[in-house]
């Protein structure tokens, strides 16, 4: 009883020890295909997986799961993204504008400045959920996932692009703007 | 004021091989896991990671010396040190070429198996002085699995010692080529003293002994502590076992021995059993490839490059057998290797009455 389950343990380890041999001599070569949507991705079943990252890449697809890119001139402001957001690491403060900015490049027309578009993306979980929810889809992720960084603030991006004058200049504005609804409605 | 100098000299040449060795062996250990795993193993420090271990090694003798405070502070310092030198005065009887050894012992055999049961003192030395309760599990399963296989070590040795009639490993590894002194059959029936090579190894000579080498070589595994018998460190459960608080050159003693102790029982296991400094090669007709691949330097060569290739092997198993659980550890050495053991050495009694003479 004992002895043939020795056996067996023998026989089991010289079959295994046959299995990693093969592995050992065909590690000479690295496997040629290392993108997983090509066919023939599991044909190869020797030879080295290692891709040795900084000199070598990993082919992936152009938009995956990966950090958020905005392209703020497509931006309407319209704050989508930022309530979509399980985790809020989108922060979005507007400033109105008294007539249309302008258009995006699919036609929607611009009402408000965007003062402030931060993304932390060290809170970010790669949901995606803002990219689906975006009506003009200027969220987006990108295949840049090499990101790192000493500071924890360097991972909060901005995207806004307006400077501190400007802010200050669009928010006078309004507030002009406001102000001669006002008179004008007092009168 | 010579035979000082030379006292002085040969451990020191001892000592420079095995730390030499322990340098190649972990960087050939991490080489070999990786190309199993198919991976790439150590390729950033130098050329193809070359420089990894001395690197690691390195950076192991700047560490400061850390001693936890509730530790037994004598037991703890004192461990590595009993573990290594248990291990390196094993070396003093092992023969390298024809009588080129340090100490050519009547009783050579018997002083390797009393050296190297001292291991396991230093062992639980520095599973209880370390007064850490992973250690102290790991020191108990070491001292519980080397005590246990000692004793097919010492069943398979004793048929061997059977058939050579001497512990002085100098002339068992005499006995096994074209330089032996009485005749030598293979497999008992074919006189191969003037052919020599492999077929005079004590290992052909008797068939029994094939069995043999393969409990020594299995009982050696759990002696030296080796996966698949590596249940004293096992890192998934008990950190690091015996050695979890040892840092710096505290540890890198400690795993010079575990390598020089590998080092050790595959060349004993070579010399016992595979013809230790012999070659492999044997006469045939005119072409004397025995003769002319014997002699100290062939006989140095021989002998480190078969105890190599025990010591690859053991690196193979080590990848790819998952670990025993303690229960299947004693079963297997109890139940089935002490028995086969015990039927080996009958056997040996009769080859050597029947056979041999």
């Amino acid at each position: 009883m004992i002895l043939k389950a020795t056996l067996n343990g023998f026989a089991t380890a010289i079959k295994g020890m046959l299995l990693t041999i093969k592995h050992l001599f065909g590690a000479r070569g690295s496997r040629k295909e290392f993108d997983i949507r090509k066919e023939n991705y599991f044909d190869e079943q020797n030879g080295v997986t290692t891709v040795q990252y900084p000199k070598q890449e990993m082919p992936i697809p152009e938009v995956a799961r990966y950090q958020l890119e905005v392209e703020i001139d497509d931006c309407i402001v319209c704050d989508l993204c930022a309530k979509a957001c399980p985790v809020d690491c989108i922060d979005i403060l507007a400033i109105k504008s008294p007539e249309a900015i302008g258009k995006t490049s699919d036609g929607s027309v611009k009402r408000l400045y965007a003062e402030k578009f931060d993304i932390d993306m060290a809170k970010c979980m790669y949901c995606g959920l803002c990219t689906v929810v975006c009506p003009t889809e200027c969220i987006t992720m990108t295949n840049q996932y090499d990101r790192t960084t000493t500071k924890l603030t360097d991972l909060i991006y901005d995207f806004g692009e307006m400077t501190d004058e400007e802010v200050l200049q669009r928010k006078q504005e309004w507030t002009k703007f406001q102000a001669d609804k006002e008179a004008a409605k007092a009168k | 004021m010579y035979e000082l100098f030379i006292h002085i000299l040969i451990p020191i040449a001892i000592f420079s091989f095995i730390a030499l060795f322990t340098l190649f062996a972990v960087y050939a250990e991490r080489k070999i896991a990786g190309f199993v795993q198919d991976r790439l193993g150590p390729m950033e420090t130098g050329k193809y990671g070359s420089l990894q271990t001395i690197a690691d090694i390195l950076k192991l003798l700047q560490k400061e010396f850390i001693t936890p405070t509730v530790a037994d502070k004598i037991l703890f310092a004192a461990a590595p040190v009993v573990i290594f030198s248990a291990v390196f005065i094993g070396f003093a009887v092992m023969p390298w070429a024809p009588d080129f050894l340090p100490a050519n012992l009547n009783t050579g055999l018997f002083f390797i198996m009393a050296v190297i049961s001292i291991d396991a003192i230093g062992i639980l030395m520095a599973g209880w002085g370390s007064n850490n309760k992973f250690s102290l599990l790991g020191s108990i399963r070491a001292i519980a699995q080397m005590v246990s296989y000692e004793i097919p070590i010492g069943l398979s040795l004793i048929s061997v010692v059977m058939l050579t009639q001497t512990m002085n490993l100098n002339e068992i590894v005499f006995q096994q080529g074209v330089l032996a002194s009485d005749p030598i059959f293979f497999f008992g029936f074919w006189d191969v003293t003037q052919i020599g090579g492999l077929f005079s190894w004590y290992i052909f000579q008797a068939p029994h002994l094939i069995i043999v080498y393969i409990i020594f070589f299995v009982a050696t595994l759990a002696e030296c502590n080796r996966a698949p018998f590596d249940i004293p460190e096992a890192e998934s459960e008990l950190i690091g076992g015996f050695h979890t608080e040892y840092g710096g050159i505290r540890f890198a003693f400690i795993f010079l021995a575990e390598y020089a102790m590998m080092f050790l029982v595959s060349m004993l296991g070579v010399i016992l059993f595979l013809g230790g400094w012999n070659t492999p090669l044997p006469n045939i007709g005119s072409f004397a490839l025995a003769d002319w691949t014997t002699g100290l330097y062939w006989g140095i060569f021989w002998t480190i490059s078969k105890a190599l290739f025990i010591v690859g092997v053991q690196m193979w198993i080590r990848w790819t057998l998952p670990r025993f659980r303690a229960d299947q550890l004693m079963n297997l050495c109890w139940k089935v290797l002490i028995p086969i053991a015990f039927v080996c050495m009958a056997i040996s009694g009769v080859w050597r009455i029947i056979v041999m003479v």
